[in-house]
């Protein structure tokens, strides 16, 4: 797996590639994660459009992600799902748990929304 | 078996890099058995998935153990059969993920995804034999195999790698 990581306004947008998958690839989410939240960075988009592969370990690791960063009162929302991505997601009924857009301007916008 | 059917069989090392070694495997064989681009990923995903718990779950990332797999094409369906080493489990004891309470939950997921993504799975225990696990996908349409599908042909792979 591999991270780029732009600051758009108040939100940090993680553009990630490759594998999230047990081992290298879900250790390297977790300390990204975590590594901006103790900078402070509590709104999180990860840009998955370049996510080739990912397993059951790396959907626990996202919504590790979630959870961490929701208990810290952030948001962490998904942009730009592959299709394999977006099915595994509709399978394991985490669709509709995560935010997920797939308009970059958007999602950014949508932070600065009051939730629901 | 039958006189229709090709086996492939490959013993790996029990290691995570692994994984990746048995996902192509399974690609190459999938698409030899005829199943289209979508089916091939949910097949290399439930060998994926299966491998995870062949050698983190069951072989305790001990890389002196092995993981076997087995690849049976028939006319009808592919056949995969991965043994570890470990003591075995109960594919029912685990909670369901898709519950309320487990949403969230980090883990758990594995097993779920194997049985969306192929139509049986079956697990054994063999006390002192390990756990081996046997997962069916068919061919929705009945298409024949693309190659050697209906050859008699058995290949046996040994990696250390």
């Amino acid at each position: 797996m591999k991270a780029t990581i732009r600051q758009v306004d108040s939100v940090t947008v993680v553009d990630v590639s490759g594998r999230i998958t047990l081992g290298e690839g879900c250790t390297q989410l977790r300390e990204l994660i975590r590594d901006q939240l103790s900078k402070g960075n509590k709104n999180i988009l990860l840009n998955l459009a370049d996510v080739t592969y990912i397993d059951s370990s790396g959907i626990g690791e996202l919504v590790s992600a979630y959870t961490g960063v929701s208990k810290q009162g952030g948001g962490l929302k998904l942009l730009n799902l592959t299709k394999k991505v977006h099915d595994l997601l509709q399978i394991t009924k985490l669709y509709t748990v995560f935010d997920v857009h797939d308009d970059e301007a958007k999602a950014i916008s949508s932070f600065s929304k009051p939730t629901t | 078996m039958t006189p229709e059917s090709s086996v492939v069989e490959v013993t790996l090392e029990s290691d995570l890099k692994n994984v990746e070694v048995a996902e192509e495997i399974t690609r190459r064989v999938a698409v030899t058995a005829g199943f289209d681009e979508d089916e091939q990923h949910r097949i290399e995903m439930a060998v994926h998935e299966s491998m995870i718990n062949a050698i983190w779950h069951g072989n305790k990332n001990d890389s002196s153990k092995t993981v076997w797999l087995q690849f049976q094409i028939h006319r009808d369906r592919l056949e995969i059969r991965i043994r570890d080493q470990g003591i075995g489990f109960n594919p029912n004891s685990i909670p369901d993920p898709l519950g309320s309470d487990n949403l969230l939950n980090v883990s758990g997921r594995g097993i779920f995804l194997i049985r969306a993504f192929m139509d049986e799975f079956r697990v054994e225990n063999t006390s002192g034999a390990g756990t081996e696990v046997t997962m069916v996908k068919r061919l929705s349409s009945g298409i024949q195999t693309k190659q050697g599908g209906t050859d008699r042909e058995h290949e046996s792979h040994n990696s250390t790698s």
